[in-house]
């Protein structure tokens, strides 16, 4: 089975430093795999090399084009638009199935006439969330999914990634708390923390590092 | 990248949105100008064409910070990074709405404003063609712009000494187009220069533009 994405011996930096180096696995359809690590060892930084939003320092990431689908701290919500028009324009742009399922999926479908400035802050994250079952994509990347989310609302986060898995996708996902996904393997970063002598070293190594 | 124009020219009419904001602006600059400069009809025809045409640059200047920086605020544009539009695309769709809201309001409005400014009628039909053909290249140019200090906090001001420098051979074309146009000469050169800076824009600067919206997602 090929895999959705490959990552080969990478290494990424933020703001001119390494984070972590040497980090490899693979991502094969009906997998998810959960990043660990301390705060600050660069697994929104790794997510976003996969995203394509920064390129690596060293390594390959092999994944096919537009497999992707990217959520992060931020949701991308406009207060000025219901949940239904934000929902409704994500995928239009990503030429995704219809928000119908997305709604009910995340237990949206009563708030789908609401401003989204209006939403709390977790069904604002539903809501974010909701955006990834519009996509489309099948290789879901995730940084801290479940910030600001109940326990219900983890429980159906986790139910609409095990219903992603097993349509054949898959998902990568950084967090610190328990995601109720039993079958998730599980990438602790420590490891891989980029070599002390280096990272701390405070210029950049070369023009090309400094804006990578 | 239809539905990313829909979305931006819904946001800009919803509250907050900004729409009618350029447009306001460049009414009060119009009847200040009157004000500061005295009543004489004389002077004020002469010097209506710089005048308008600066009102409207200025115009198009105050919502430009919003076409990227609101996006990227709220994590939009990381979103639309990712998405299968190319961000040559998106820039280019988020410049036009910019000029939808501000520039295309402007123009339509123009012979209004030329009537506060004592401008010869001879010159009004040139004030719209000239507008129509050189807002959008404010538009493209302000996009650029945008893009370049989209990552910074209080951008505004940074955005403003970048942007207008790049105005000048816009303003100098567009406002040589309606004296011409006053004085009952031919205004045909200077709209050919200007129709031809608005298309070396718009061919050039959804990329330039893109590659630093690049470089600030890093």
């Amino acid at each position: 089975m090929t895999a959705l994405l490959s990552v080969t011996d990478l290494a990424v930096a933020r703001g001119g430093r390494r984070a972590v180096e040497g980090v490899s696995f693979e991502l094969h359809p009906a997998q998810a795999l959960i990043l660990r690590g301390p705060n600050g060892i660069g697994k929104t930084t790794l997510l976003r090399c996969v995203a394509g939003l920064q390129p690596p320092v060293e390594g390959r990431i092999d994944a096919a084009p537009d497999t992707v689908a990217y959520a992060a701290h931020a949701d991308g919500l406009k207060g000025a638009l219901t949940v239904a028009e934000n929902l409704r324009f994500w995928s239009s742009t990503f030429a995704g199935p219809g928000i119908d399922a997305a709604l009910e999926t995340m237990n949206l479908r009563d708030l789908a006439d609401r401003p989204a400035a209006l939403l709390s802050a977790g069904q604002k994250r539903r809501l974010g969330l909701a955006r990834l079952l519009v996509t489309g994509r099948p290789l879901w990347v995730l940084d801290e999914p479940t910030v600001s989310l109940d326990a219900a609302s983890v429980a159906l986060f986790a139910e609409a990634v095990r219903a992603h898995l097993g349509a054949g996708g898959a998902a990568l996902m950084a967090t610190h708390i328990d995601l109720g996904l039993p079958e998730a393997s599980i990438l602790d970063l420590t490891p891989f923390r980029a070599d002390p002598t280096r990272a701390t070293r405070g210029a950049p190594a070369g023009f090309d590092e400094a804006f990578a | 990248m239809k539905a990313l124009l829909i979305r931006d020219l819904q946001l800009a009419t919803r509250a907050g949105g900004g729409f009618g904001l350029g447009l306001a602006f460049f009414l009060i600059v119009c009847t200040l100008v009157p004000f500061g400069v005295g009543p004489q009809g004389g002077t004020l025809a002469r010097i209506a064409p710089g005048i308008l045409w600066v009102g409207a640059l200025l115009a198009c200047l105050l919502s430009l910070d919003r076409i990227f920086a609101l996006d990227w605020e709220d994590g939009s544009l990381d979103l639309l990074a990712t998405a299968p539009v190319p961000l040559e695309g998106a820039v280019l769709v988020k410049a036009a709405a910019h000029w939808i809201t501000t520039g295309l309001p402007l123009v339509l409005a123009a012979p209004l404003f030329g009537l506060l400014l004592h401008l010869p009628d001879a010159a009004q039909p040139w004030l719209v063609l000239s507008l129509a053909i050189g807002t959008p290249a404010l538009s493209m140019l302000g996009a650029f712009g945008a893009a370049l200090t989209v990552g910074l906090r209080r951008g505004g001001l940074l955005l403003s000494l970048l942007v207008l420098p790049l105005y000048v051979p816009t303003l100098i074309f567009g406002a040589e187009a309606v004296r011409l146009g006053a004085a009952g000469g031919d205004p045909a050169t200077p709209l050919v220069f200007l129709a031809a800076i608005t298309l070396a824009v718009l061919a050039a600067i959804p990329f330039a533009a893109s590659a630093a919206l690049r470089v600030n997602l890093r």
